[in-house]
This record gives structure tokens, sequence and C-alpha cells, in this order.
């Protein structure tokens, strides 16, 4: 009988969609623990946040509302989570992977002596969950022996929460000073787009090392806008500073599953497949027959992506 | 300023990982072991603070069997000035490192401790804020710098990060964009790939590197119980996607995508 907390990120007065696959896993979760799913959400004015997660199938939200908890603090956000761990009995601690997330929970694991699984792909039982190892050459089967277990979720992995009604709305007070903190925001340089979020479009196209620059790059952006697309890039292509950093996909940036991703100039190394391969259809663009993203794509097309995409656009513009 | 630097000897991320029949380990034999990446970065930015400053120490720290001594020979080879190895053979998970990283930074005392985000082998990226945790020093996760890696400022080797008197200023890269912080030290640093390029171990350096010292411990010296608490039970390779086919042209790629997998 034990619960599970899930914490809850949000932008503009909405949960992140990747923070509903988080109830889900709760769900699962607490099916195996056979306690309740509690949501903890924090922030500044987040009232309109918590409403809209009386949606779903959850016992409780706490509410964590102070001017301290408006912009990312690690120490406050370890001390509000820890709190909430507390006050809800929970033996399962989780949250979709982010920045955030990854920032804070193992923080949280070692205050609550809590052994962590990141980026988990599924629950075998109150204790043991899926999560990948090697840029995800390798499933791996996890047991956490310790009473309290900390857990980041694959939000891909996981749909949409079972709905509910009747969630309690509860305030947990966490007093925080941000000045005693020993690491302190100091601002945030916010890449302004107008596309669909990478991590939740229904389909993204990326560039990379092959479109040859910040100029080349514009023909895989043209053809997102086509298709009303999000952007994604190689590590290739972000370590060349062609696109913002937050656009790489793969083991170590972001991992996504859109029902049509096409990758244009980009070869298909293991450490990007690992952040792509889970999409319903995958288009390939590259003009190297031998290219690896070949054996994993739906349909490829060996072809010079400058005379392509183009045509591409103009196809689908016609359609 | 004493800099410590954490280095994880990993299975090279260029070879393909295979799993032996009974699904509890990986095969090892004629496998290459390399430094972390993201570690090889934190040694980078180190040895730039280091010299930036026109002095101090860089300590490089590893966990791990016998052999991966050559690992944190590669990072003294890079310019590192010394080395401690907590000699193990047994299964560690992060929980284990960071405590014992814990009793290693007690005893060096450095001023910041340099990490990788994440190690590209159990894909965990847990040790570094919970080492934060244990000490309660401040941490910076994903630290990154605004300039491109093909800039003047990369050319020059100017270290990403600045130190100001107790104060560490960085950039980290998170989800939809670029986060400032400053951070009192002593602190936690983790790496993320847009921090710097490192550099190659010079073939000088790496002669220079066989004589250096390296401190060796157990790690009944530096842990309570050895116990990890992440166990592993199974190991399986993920589901696989086969190749589908080649079109000819861009109409046929459309009407495929209209007809076939219906995604337009
Ligand atoms: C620790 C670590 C972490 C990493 N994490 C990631 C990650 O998260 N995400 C990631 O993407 N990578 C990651 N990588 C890097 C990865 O190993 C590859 O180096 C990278 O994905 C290659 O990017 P690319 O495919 O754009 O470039 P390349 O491998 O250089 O491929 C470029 C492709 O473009 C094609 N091409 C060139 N010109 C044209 C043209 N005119 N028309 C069509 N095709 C053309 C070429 O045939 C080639 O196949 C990581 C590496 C390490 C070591
Ligand atoms: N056995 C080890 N020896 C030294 N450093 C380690 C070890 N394991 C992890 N680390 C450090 O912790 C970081 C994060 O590792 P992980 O949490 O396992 O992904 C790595 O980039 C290393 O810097």
């Amino acid at each position: 009988m034990s619960n599970v907390l899930i914490v809850i990120e949000h932008a503009a007065g909405a949960p992140k969609k990747a923070s509903l696959a988080a109830i889900t896993f709760g769900q699962q979760a607490a099916q195996k623990t056979g306690g309740q799913v509690h949501l903890l959400v924090t922030g500044s004015g987040v009232g309109a946040v918590a409403d809209k997660l009386k949606a779903y199938q959850v016992a409780k939200i706490l509410v964590v509302d102070a001017p301290a908890f408006a912009n990312h603090s690690t120490e406050a956000l370890t001390a509000a989570i820890a709190a909430a761990q507390k006050s809800t009995g929970a033996s399962i601690v989780a949250a979709a992977s982010s920045s955030a997330s990854k920032d804070v929970l193992p923080r949280v694991a070692a205050r609550l002596g809590a052994a962590m699984a990141s980026d988990v792909l599924a629950v075998i039982d109150a204790s043991t969950f899926k999560r990948p190892m090697w840029a995800g050459n390798v499933v791996a089967t996890v047991q956490l022996t310790t009473p309290t277990k900390v857990v980041t979720i694959r939000s891909t992995e996981f749909g949409a929460p079972a709905a509910g009604s009747g969630a309690a709305v509860e305030p947990l007070a966490v007093s925080v000073d941000l000045a005693s903190f020993k690491a302190k925001f100091a601002g945030l340089k916010e890449v302004k787009s107008t596309r669909p979020e990478l991590t939740s479009a229904a389909r993204v196209v990326t560039g990379g090392r092959g479109v040859k620059g910040a100029e080349g790059f514009k023909l895989v952006e043209q053809l997102a806008d086509a298709l009303g697309a999000a952007v994604g890039a190689s590590r290739a292509a972000c370590d060349a500073g062609w696109v913002p950093n937050d656009l790489q996909v793969g083991q170590t940036g972001k991992i996504i599953a859109p029902d049509l991703y096409i990758g244009a100039g980009i070869s298909g190394a293991i450490q990007h497949l690992a952040g792509m391969k889970g999409s319903k259809v995958i288009v390939a663009i590259n003009k190297d027959p031998e290219a690896p993203i070949f054996q994993i794509a739906d349909y490829g097309l060996v072809a010079d992506l400058f005379k392509a995409i183009p045509e591409l656009i103009d196809a689908i513009k016609k359609a | 300023m004493k800099y410590l630097v954490t280095v994880k000897s990993v299975e090279d991320p260029e070879i393909k990982i295979k799993i032996k029949p009974d699904g509890t380990s990986i095969e090892t034999d004629q496998v290459k072991y390399v430094v972390n990446p993201f570690d090889e970065i934190a040694v980078e930015e180190a040895l730039r603070l280091r010299d930036a400053a026109g002095g101090g120490e860089v300590v490089a720290v590893t966990i791990g069997r016998k052999d991966a001594q050559q690992q944190l020979r590669t990072a003294l080879a890079m310019g590192a000035d010394r080395g401690v190895h907590v000699v193990c053979d047994q299964p560690l998970d992060p929980t284990l490192v960071s405590e014992a990283l814990a009793k290693v930074v007690e005893g060096e005392k450095p001023d910041l401790v340099l990490m990788g985000k994440q190690a590209v082998d159990d894909d965990q990226g847990q040790v570094g804020a919970m080492l934060a945790e244990r000490l309660g020093w401040g941490q910076a996760s994903f630290v990154s710098k605004e300039t491109s890696l093909e800039s003047e400022d990369e050319k020059a080797k100017k270290p990403g990060v600045s130190i100001a008197g107790t104060t560490l200023q960085v950039v980290r890269e998170v989800d939809g964009g670029m986060e400032s912080v400053t951070v009192t030290l002593p602190a936690i640093l983790t790496t993320d790939l847009r921090l710097n390029v490192p550099r190659y171990a010079s073939l000088p350096g790496i002669m220079k590197a066989k004589k250096k010292e390296v401190k060796e411990l157990k790690l009944a010296d530096v842990v309570a119980d050895p116990t990890p608490k992440v166990k592993i039970l199974k190991l399986e390779p993920p589901a696989q996607r086969k190749a589908g086919i080649k079109v000819a042209d861009v109409p046929t790629l459309v009407t495929k995508l209209k007809t076939e997998a219906k995604v337009l």
C-alpha cells in the first residue's frame, strides 16, 4: 500500500504532455504498489495547472505555489519534492525525463537514500523496471532495492493517462530561502519558435552535417513548415552552431517518437538512432546508399538533399 | 585552485555492444575502452581553468577495474597532474560511486569537481547531483557555453566557465534554451557536449603521464557497504526495426507516404 508521487512540469498554465505520460506511468506503478497516485505541482501562480490535473485519475494534487519557485532552482525543487515524498509517504517518486528532472531527481534520490533508474521504458513490478543502456543498444531489467525509489520515465513509452475526477487539491507549505542557496538562477535565454515543440510533435524534420551550414539548414526548416512539423538536428549540426543546442535528437539529446520522422543529411549514428527509432514512419534522405540510417528507414531516398527537399516541398504543397 | 575531475572507463561508443547469451552482461572480449566522452570534456575544462589561472592542480579520479587505470592515464596524458584510482572489480551503481567520490573529495578538498553529465555505458546521468547532495554543495549540470565549437574563443582554448573569487558562473543547456547560473564554490559541475573540444594526448604527454603519481585505494576504504542498490536482473536487445524500401524519386516517396503509410 504505498503511493506513487509524480512531479509535474508545466508551461503556459498547462501540464506538459510528457508529464501526462508520467501520470500514466504513475497509474501503472500504483497498480503494482497497491497505493494511490499523487501529483506535485510547483511554481508561481500554478492554480490553473492544478485545476487541469483534476481531469485525471489521481488521488491528490499537492501544490507548492510561491515566487521562489518561478525559476529553476535545484535546491528549492529538491526541498519541495522531498517534502512531498514525506507528506504522501510515496515509495516511488517519478517525473518525465527532462533537463529539470535530470538535474534534480538524482539529488532527491540522494536525500531520500533512494536508488534511482533513469529513462524508464516499462514497469515490471513495484521495484523492477526496464530501461535503456549503451545508447539503447541494450534494454536492462533493473531492480531498485531501497524502500524509496526514484525514477525518470521516457514519455514516448507511456500513452495518455486514465481520466478521472474528484482529486483533492492541497497546498503544501515548503519554506525556501533562495538567498541561502549555493546555486542561483541568473537568467534564461529562451529559444523562441513558432513551430511545434520537438518532443511532442506529430511530425519532425531533422537535418545533419549533410546540410552543410546554417543556410542549408533553412531548407530543412522550409520542409518542416510545409508539413507543420517540428525541427530537430543531429549532434553535428548543433556542434557547428547551425541550430540551437536544444534541437539535438539522440542518446544525449531529446528522445522523440513522432508519427513521421524525416531525416536529411544524417548518417544514422547509433547515438542519433537512440533518440528517434521509436518514430512510427521513418524517411531518410541521404546521398550515400550505404548510410546506416537506411537500415531502419521505412522509406529511403538516395538523393542530394539540395535537390530533393525543394521537390518534396513542391509536391507537398500541391498535394 | 584545486580541480577534481572524474573519469570513467567505458566501452568505445563507436563499437557495437553484444549481450552474452545468458543475458547477464555484455561481451567484453576484444572490446576497446575509452574515457567516457563527457569526462574528456570535464578534463579539458579543468586544464583550461588551471592554465588560464596560471596555476593550480588537476586531480583525476576513477573507480573501477585494475585496467581502467589506462583511461586514468589518458587524463594524465592530456595534462592532469595526478590520479586517484579506487580499484574494484564488482558491479557499481550511482549511489555507490557517489559515496566513494564523496570520500575522495573529503580527502582531497578540491574547490571544483568537474564530471560528465552522463556515462555512456549505463546512461544513468545521476552521479553528479548525488555527489553534490552528499557534500551539501551547489551544482550546475549540463554546462555548456554560448559561443560555438567553431568560435575564436574555442580555437584559443578559453575556458567556457568563469570563476571570480569563490563564484562560478556558467551557462547550462536546458529544454528550450540556455540558462545562466552562479554557484558558490566549492561546487559540482557536469559537462554537456558543447562546452569544449577536448585535446588529444600528445606523445610527450603520454610519456610524462607514465611517471605521474596514481594513488590506489580499495573500495572498502571509501564505501561502508559495497552492495549496489540498482540490481541488474537481465539484459536483452531492443526490439529491432527492419529496413523498409528505397524509393526511386520524390513523387514515389510522396505517393507512398500518402497511400501506404497514410501520414500525409
Ligand atoms: C558521447 C556522445 C554522444 C552523442 N550524442 C549524440 C546525440 O544525442 N545525437 C546525435 O545526433 N549524435 C550524437 N553523437 C554523435 C554521433 O556519434 C554522430 O557523430 C552524429 O550523429 C553524426 O551527425 P550527422 O549524421 O549529421 O553527420 P555525419 O555522420 O557526418 O553524416 C552526414 C551525412 O550526410 C550525408 N550527406 C552529405 N551531403 C549530402 C547531400 N548533399 N545530400 C544528402 N546527404 C548528404 C552523408 O552521406 C552522411 O551520411 C554523440 C556522440 C558521442 C561520442
Ligand atoms: N566508476 C566511475 N569512476 C569515475 N567516475 C565515474 C564513475 N561512474 C560515474 N562517474 C562519473 O559520473 C558521471 C555520471 O555517471 P552516471 O551517473 O553513471 O551516468 C560520469 O560522467 C563520470 O564523470
